[in-house]
């Protein structure tokens, strides 16, 4: 663990990465604490936008700006459309427990994982491997350039790969969450068949 | 000087476990999700972090994909939410045992 005082941070990078990861760590414990899952979702902005201060902090700015668009900004509004659509924004019982012992194991399981991470870390000095393998980040401020370039060139397949992947989940989404379907008349009709059956027998009476 | 990498990695070591911690606690599938989501930005945020002290570009561009992957899983996901929901009007997890051997 001596590396990780091996050397002293200037004032302002401390600042604003403390700052930084106290929104983090104070959302993330907000997401699984808050019962109210809009409350949950709101302490996920703080989170996110957590990230994206540390993202600042370590000139990845064009991924700051696109963590806030794509998961504030959509993600995040996807998740609030979704809990006000389905109106599940009631306070969950958090009393009740089906697994036995269930948050116990889940504590240590989380306490060693994390534990083990950590040590495994301080074991192999943190940061090893070989230095700009695929392109190196310039010092600039931008680093945009070299982004663009990376994203197009070695790993234009990844990024084809993908558009493929937004495109089926687009597609899946759809057919998931249309209303009219076998789905729902499935569910419906025998209910309906049964108030009928039950009409047809008044009549009859 | 700036911040040391390790600090970072400590730090997303920790959202991680909060993450791992909330997944096998929570019970809303909904807030499952946000669970997984802070999972994958502790992953993101250790990608930039090696972007940075090893001086590669290949950190930050993984952490382009591992968005686009985030923003599908959770259009599917809450995709099939919704389809659960109309069925038997609740997200809660446990509750999803028909398929239980």
């Amino acid at each position: 663990m001596g590396l990780l005082l091996a050397s002293a941070p200037t004032l302002p990078d401390l600042v604003v990465f403390i700052l930084g990861a106290l929104m983090v760590l104070g959302g993330a414990v907000g997401v699984i604490a808050w019962r109210n899952p809009v409350h949950a979702a709101l302490s996920l902005v703080l989170t996110l936008f957590g990230i994206a201060v540390l993202f600042i902090e370590q000139q990845a700015d064009f991924l700051a700006a696109v963590q806030i668009i794509v998961y504030a900004g959509a993600i995040v509004v996807l998740f609030l459309f979704v809990i006000m659509f389905l109106g599940v924004d009631r306070t969950e019982n958090v009393r009740s427990e089906p697994i036995p012992l269930q948050r116990p194991l889940a504590g240590i399981l989380v306490v060693i994982m994390v534990g083990s991470i950590i040590a495994l870390g301080a074991e192999s000095h943190w940061l090893t491997g070989a230095k700009s393998v695929v392109a190196p980040t310039t010092n600039s401020f931008w680093n945009i350039n070299e982004l663009g370039r990376v994203v197009f060139s070695d790993y234009l397949f990844a990024f084809e790969a993908t558009g493929a992947l937004l495109i089926i989940a687009v597609v899946g989404a759809v057919v998931l969450a249309r209303r009219s379907g076998a789905a729902t008349s499935e569910e419906a009709l025998p209910t309906l068949e049964e108030d009928e059956f039950d009409d047809f027998e008044e009549v009859e009476r | 000087m700036s911040i040391p990498g390790s600090w970072y990695l400590v730090l997303s070591a920790l959202l991680f476990g909060i993450g791992a911690l909330g997944l096998l606690v929570r019970r809303n599938v909904l807030v499952m999700f946000m669970c997984i989501e802070l999972m994958l930005n502790a992953a993101n945020l250790a990608f930039v972090t090696f972007s940075r002290t090893l001086k590669d570009i290949g950190g930050q561009a993984d952490v382009f994909f591992v968005l686009v992957v985030a923003a599908a899983e959770v259009t599917v996901g809450l995709a099939i939410v919704v389809a659960i929901f109309r069925r038997r009007h609740n997200a809660v997890a446990d509750d999803l045992s028909s398929m239980k051997g």
